[in-house]
C-alpha cells in the first residue's frame, strides 16, 4: 500500500481540551489516515496532548465543522476540531 | 431566525416581535434558559462556542424542525461570553397552526441544542470555575425524535 500523503490541517481545541493543550488552534503536518491516527500522532508528541486525549469517550471531533466518529478519514480535510461533549441550552 | 450573540437580550421583547411576525399562527411556544444559582454561590457563567460551526449546526437543527413540523417560523437565540446569575442564556420560540406541533418542535430544538450545537458552559463560583459536564440523559433525549 502506498504511504498516505502528508497534509497540513488546522487543528482547533475547545473548552477544557483547549485549556489542557494550552493553545486554541495550531497547524499540524500529518500523514494520518484517520482522526484516530492523528490523535495517536499528537499523543506521542508531548505529555499535554497525552493528557488531553487520555479519555477518548470524553471527547468529540468535527471535520470541517461536521461531527464525525474517530475512525473518519482525514483525506482532503482542512479543519479538525476536538472538544468535550457539548453543553448548550 | 438564528442569533448567536454576546449581548444580553429581553426574552419578552423578543417574543413580542416574533409573535407579531407570525400573525395568523394559532400557537406560539417559547422557552427561555436562565443562568441558575448553584450550591456554593454562582457568580457567573462563561459560554464558549465554535464560530462558524455554531451557526451551521443551529441552522441545520432549525431547518430540521421546520421540515418535520408545519411551522410558520422558529427562532433560536443563544448567548456567548460572560453571563451573570439570573441572566437569560438562550431562547427558542416556535409558531404553528396547532399547539402540539409548536410544543414538540420547541422540545426538539432544545434537545438538539443541548448536545449537538457546539457550546460549552463554564460555571464560575466563589470556589473557582469548572466546565459543566454533559449529562447522559441529554444524549438519551435525542433518541425520542
Amino acid at each position: 500500500m502506498p504511504s498516505p500523503k502528508a497534509q497540513v490541517v488546522h487543528v482547533l481545541y475547545f473548552a477544557w481540551v483547549r485549556e489542557r493543550i494550552g493553545v486554541p488552534r495550531e497547524e499540524v503536518q500529518t500523514s494520518a489516515v484517520t482522526v484516530a491516527d492523528l490523535v495517536a500522532e499528537l499523543r506521542s508528541r508531548e505529555e499535554r496532548y497525552d493528557l488531553a486525549f487520555a479519555d477518548m469517550s470524553a471527547l468529540r471531533v468535527a471535520l470541517d465543522q461536521e461531527l464525525v466518529e474517530f475512525d473518519a478519514p482525514l483525506a482532503g480535510v482542512r479543519e479538525v476540531a476536538f472538544f468535550p461533549p457539548m453543553t448548550g441550552g | 431566525m438564528i442569533r448567536v450573540q454576546a449581548m444580553p437580550f429581553d426574552p419578552g421583547g423578543e417574543l413580542n416581535v416574533f409573535s407579531a411576525s407570525v400573525a395568523g399562527a394559532g400557537a406560539i411556544v417559547s422557552f427561555t434558559g436562565v443562568v441558575r444559582d448553584v450550591a456554593g454561590g454562582l457568580s457567573g457563567m462563561e459560554i464558549e462556542h465554535y464560530p462558524g460551526m455554531t451557526e451551521k449546526a443551529l441552522s441545520a437543527i432549525r431547518g430540521e424542525a421546520m421540515q418535520r413540523w408545519d411551522l410558520a417560523d422558529a427562532l433560536v437565540i443563544h448567548r456567548i461570553g460572560q453571563l451573570e446569575a439570573h441572566e437569560s442564556i438562550m431562547m427558542v420560540a416556535t409558531a404553528s397552526q396547532h399547539r402540539k406541533s409548536a410544543f414538540e418542535a420547541a422540545e426538539f430544538l432544545m434537545d438538539y441544542l443541548k448536545s449537538r450545537a457546539p457550546f460549552w458552559k463554564k460555571e464560575i463560583t466563589l470556589d473557582g470555575s469548572d466546565w459543566v459536564d454533559s449529562k447522559a440523559e441529554d444524549e438519551d433525549a435525542l433518541s425520542r425524535w
